[in-house]
């Protein structure tokens, strides 16, 4: 269960949002500038909320009254941007490793093996990436995200970046991994067809409020012709 | 005419320990100013940025003069550090070191000042959701994404420690075997008669070195530059 009372100004956006989502994919949608970056970023510890509560499961991330604001690196939720953000420096399977490193868990082969496998990045893993394309990276950062174990994994219009051939490339490593990994998701769209592939809630955003909370079922044609 | 003498080879040999150890005790330092410019506002900054470039406008005579007043054995720095560490800079090959690296502390600087700026700060949030503490993205990716920046303030640091002559020379004079660097030798030679054979084989060794440190460099560099763009 992932609940939210978040309350946050940044120049022109002003977020007020409150929800909660037992997932286990929910959906955040609405058109740029709508305030669903920034409320990923709040939810990740990344930016930090002027007030407000966050809660994940039983354990309390942030709340203005009581002074609480555990940090991103002690919040272990797993964060795939939208432009990847592999660190160009370091090998694909040191990518991997990165979080493993830093938490200082022990070497999990088998992990590793799984996510490997179900990603199809095998062939990757000695590679930097500068050399890999658009979609392959996406799937590394995801492989990434995955192998620190996350509680919650943030999912930032993971496939803005791709061109349609990609993205119908990627869809299915994200379907199997809400089918077959079980972390709750948070997942942010403007692309009202993948949130109707993947989302079980979606909340949709305007100008930095819900407008609207629901199954898929909320999202319109009219959004899918949006952006189709 | 080429065999160089003793005493050519101890400058040789003196300027390159004094550069060395000015570029090597002053690369944490500058690591650290650096990042400071690069990432942090406070109250000084533009004074701290401002010091730090000064012996790079100043007539070198004054850096070394201020050296000498503020380090010398009376001095107010140097004789506390005489009196509790026994260190002493004054007319010693270590005050050579200070004042190299005091000159060529904004070449330093610069560089890797520079390329922490031109890092990507996004990277670093990425860092921070994968579990990596302020140190540990320190360490993990500011740090190897200067690199570049770094090899080429090291480069740069190096190559003014070994050319530095006026504050040198203010501050811990011109001693053979002490503080007398292949800079130095050379004004030497220059000033006595039949000295020009042994003077321009000095500006041959000092060419080499320059040299050899700008080819270093620039390989360095490039290999930094590749780890970071892939292969």
């Amino acid at each position: 269960m992932l609940s939210l009372d978040v309350h946050k100004e940044i120049g022109e956006l002003a977020l007020s949002v409150s929800f909660e989502s037992d997932g286990p994919v929910t959906g955040l949608f609405g058109p740029s500038g709508a305030g669903k970056s920034t409320l990923v970023n709040v939810i990740a510890g990344l930016t930090k909320p002027d007030k407000g509560r966050i809660v994940l499961g039983d354990e309390v991330l942030f709340d203005s009254r009581r002074s609480i604001d555990i940090p991103a690196h002690r919040r272990r939720i797993g964060y795939v941007f939208q432009e990847g953000r592999l660190f160009p420096h370091l090998s694909v399977r040191k990518n991997l490793d990165y979080g493993r490193w830093m938490t200082g868990a022990p070497d999990d082969p088998a992990e590793l093996a799984r996510v490997v496998a179900m990603l199809d990045i095998e062939p990757l893993l000695e590679r930097r990436p500068g050399k890999l394309s658009g979609g392959e990276r996406q799937r590394v950062a995801i492989g990434r995200a995955l192998m620190m174990k996350p509680r919650l994994l943030l999912l930032d219009e993971p496939l803005a970046s791709l061109d349609p051939a990609r993205k119908s490339e990627i869809m299915p490593y994200l379907v199997r991994l809400r089918d077959k990994v079980g972390i709750p998701m948070v997942y942010v769209s403007h692309y009202a067809r993948e949130l109707q592939r993947i989302a079980n809630v979606v909340v949709r955003l305007d100008a930095g409020r819900i407008i609207a909370i629901g199954g898929p079922e909320i999202l319109t044609r009219a959004d899918e012709a949006a952006f189709a | 005419m080429f065999e160089l003498t003793p005493e050519e080879w101890t400058a040789i040999r003196l300027s390159l320990r004094i550069a060395i150890v000015a570029t090597a005790v002053a690369l944490p330092f500058g690591v650290a100013v650096a990042w400071l410019l690069a990432r942090k506002e406070f109250w000084g900054k533009s004074l701290l940025d401002g010091l730090i470039v000064l012996p790079l406008v100043l007539p070198p005579v004054v850096t070394g003069y201020l050296l000498l007043i503020w380090f010398g054995r009376r001095g107010a720095v140097g004789s506390f550090l005489y009196d509790v560490f026994g260190i002493v800079f004054a007319f010693r090959w270590t005050g050579a070191a200070l004042a190299c690296g005091i000159m060529a502390f904004p070449l330093l600087v610069r560089p890797i000042r520079l390329s922490f700026e031109a890092i990507d700060r996004r990277l670093e949030d990425a860092a921070s959701t994968l579990g990596a503490n302020s140190f540990w993205r320190f360490i993990t990716v500011t740090l190897p994404l200067a690199l570049p920046g770094i090899i080429a303030g090291i480069i740069l640091c190096f190559a003014k420690a070994l050319g530095e002559f006026g504050a040198t020379i203010t501050f811990v004079s011109n001693i053979p075997g002490e503080t007398q660097t292949i800079s130095a030798a050379i004004y030497t030679y220059t000033q006595v008669p039949g000295g020009d054979a042994a003077a321009l084989r000095l500006v041959l060794v000092a060419i080499v070195i320059a040299m050899a440190a700008l080819l270093a460099s620039e390989v360095l560099a490039r290999r930094a530059t590749r780890r970071l763009h892939g292969e």
